[in-house]
């Protein structure tokens, strides 16, 4: 904390002059980056269109109120092909996920340098790919319809569960597992009373998480084809029926608070 | 006297057996009532698999000759989409975490934050773009906006839950020199969420240039556009490529995002 003297008085300043020099500097490189990089968006931008989106909103608000209540009862259906793609998927994205978390983890991993960045690489292509693309790819493959939802859900799973798993295996206290050592286990009993019961929490989290961003995940695979409510969406905004389009989103509102209101339940019921 | 075997058990995971039974009794009647509501079409998927064979194999070997400067365009267009989403995202909900944190703001101004913390993570990024793309025209525009929208919710969510969590008394020693409200906020508050703000913000860059990849899919510019037009097209050889260049991409902002985040531990 330098304090600068001048002549009757001091002042306190929170950097001295060296990081101050520095942070204007990060500043200054800052503003660069972004201002070039808005330059070339602006470039590839017909801003007659942006100028006039005001004018685009009100219309469309005025096409989606009032909403059509009637609608709703059609909409039961996919809200509950919606729930058990995510459901259904992020069961089967952790069950996959567990594996390949241990194998991949740098204090349970079989191999080094052979097992683990092969685990990494399929943690790190899972993750990569959006579940919109898989669903894409899926689609193609076992047809349009629930099963490549749940698939899609499932695959985009695997890697954020896996990655989040491995490091909390990598977290894990030693002495609890010298300790179940000792009194002779094998490796399987290391893995189920020392490995397990550490990382148990971890996962239940994780996996709670992971269903709770997967239901909002699970409402867009239907623009492409593969079931839940966003076929229902990508069909009434082709048909332009903005007053459906508009039930469609407060349901999916509700859905994804209704998500929210019950992972808080259940990771209040478990810490 | 006989000997009595002690034997050791695991507790049961949860304690209450009426609790226990319930819930293994719920979960089976929801898988059951799945199975039965879920109209699986097995001819459609015995058709499928030499189908999707031959899609996977339509994807090798990956060509990233033929439309290299597409993918290049597109790749930086993505970039840059990302850098200014995440910087004009984080400089809106920066307003809003303060909004949302309960130990700074008032009632109202609490309960109108989380209003639009839970209106921008309601909606998947797909489907804001839709709409975003309607209102402003195709182009990487409308991908900036729909990003920085969704980064709101995202960032100032979690950066109001580090602002509550502060240490008060920090926050109070700066309050009793007499500061005001910006002081307190800029050196009560922020040096205290500083770590948290830089790894978020790393974070952040990471999910916004993987969205990037799906909202060209509905016309928001950037990788996404280059790989729905290589599907369009049928050229699956330069799709591939275009996958194989986003993986790739991801994995390194992933590996300097985690190293940077150590080094500023």
């Amino acid at each position: 904390m330098p304090i600068i003297k001048q002549k009757d008085y001091k002042t306190w300043k929170k950097f001295d002059r060296k990081r101050d020099l520095l942070n204007w500097l990060c500043w200054f490189l800052g503003t660069l980056i972004f201002s070039l990089c808005f330059g070339l968006i602006s470039s590839n931008t017909i801003w007659f269109y942006v100028f006039d989106s005001h004018n685009e909103a009100l219309d469309l608000l005025g096409r989606m109120i009032p909403p059509e209540t009637n609608y709703f009862y059609t909409l039961i259906k996919p809200i509950w092909d919606t729930l058990n793609i995510a459901t259904i998927g992020t069961t089967i994205g952790t069950l996959i996920a567990i594996p390949l978390a241990f194998l991949s983890a740098n204090n349970t991993t079989p191999s080094k340098k052979f097992i683990r960045p092969l685990a990494l690489f399929c943690i790190v292509s899972s993750r990569s790919i959006n579940s919109v693309i898989w669903a894409l790819l899926l689609v193609a493959v076992v047809g349009p319809g629930v099963l490549a939802g749940i698939i899609a859900i499932g695959l985009r799973s695997i890697g954020f569960c896996g990655k989040l798993l491995y490091e909390a295996i990598e977290e894990i206290d030693e002495n609890q597992i010298e300790a179940i050592e000792a009194t002779g286990a094998n490796k399987a009993q290391i893995m189920t009373f020392g490995i397990v019961p550490q990382i148990l929490p971890a996962f239940t989290s994780i996996s709670i998480y992971r269903w709770d961003i997967n239901i909002r995940e699970a409402t867009v695979v239907g623009l492409v084809g593969a079931g839940g409510i966003g076929i229902e969406l990508d069909a009434q905004i082709g048909d332009l029926a903005w007053a459906k389009v508009s039930v469609i989103l407060l349901v999916i509102v509700v859905a994804v608070v209704f998500s929210e209101w019950i992972t808080a339940k259940i990771r209040k019921a478990i810490i | 006297m006989k000997d009595k075997k002690v034997i050791w058990e695991r507790k049961p995971l949860i304690k209450n057996k009426l609790l226990r039974i319930g819930l293994i009794l719920l979960i089976s009647t929801y898988l059951l009532s799945v199975f039965l509501t879920t109209e699986i079409d097995w001819q459609r998927i015995l058709e499928g698999i030499p189908r999707g064979k031959n899609f996977i194999f339509a994807f090798f070997p990956p060509d990233f000759i033929t439309r290299s400067d597409e993918i290049l365009a597109g790749i930086f267009e993505s970039l840059w989409m990302t850098i200014v989403a995440t910087i004009v995202g984080i400089i809106i909900s920066i307003p809003v975490s303060l909004g949302a944190a309960k130990n700074i703001a008032p009632k109202f101004v609490y309960f109108f934050s989380r209003g639009i913390i839970t209106l921008s993570r309601s909606f998947q990024e797909v489907i804001l773009a839709i709409f975003f793309v309607k209102l402003m025209g195709f182009g990487p525009f409308a991908g900036m906006v729909t990003l920085s929208f969704s980064t709101i919710g995202f960032f100032a969510k979690l950066l109001s839950e580090d602002i509550e969590e502060i240490s008060k008394s920090q926050a109070e020693a700066i309050k009793s020199t007499g500061s005001n409200w910006f002081q307190w906020i800029n050196y009560g508050v922020q040096p205290q969420v500083m770590p948290r703000f830089i790894g978020l913000l790393l974070y952040r860059l990471d999910i916004n240039f993987r969205e990037s990849a799906v909202i060209g899919i509905v016309g928001g510019g950037g990788i996404g556009s280059t790989l729905n037009t290589a599907f369009d097209r049928y050229e699956f050889e330069i799709a591939a490529a275009v996958l194989i260049v986003i993986i790739s991409i991801v994995m390194i902002v992933e590996y300097t995002s985690s190293h940077l985040r150590k080094l500023i531990k």
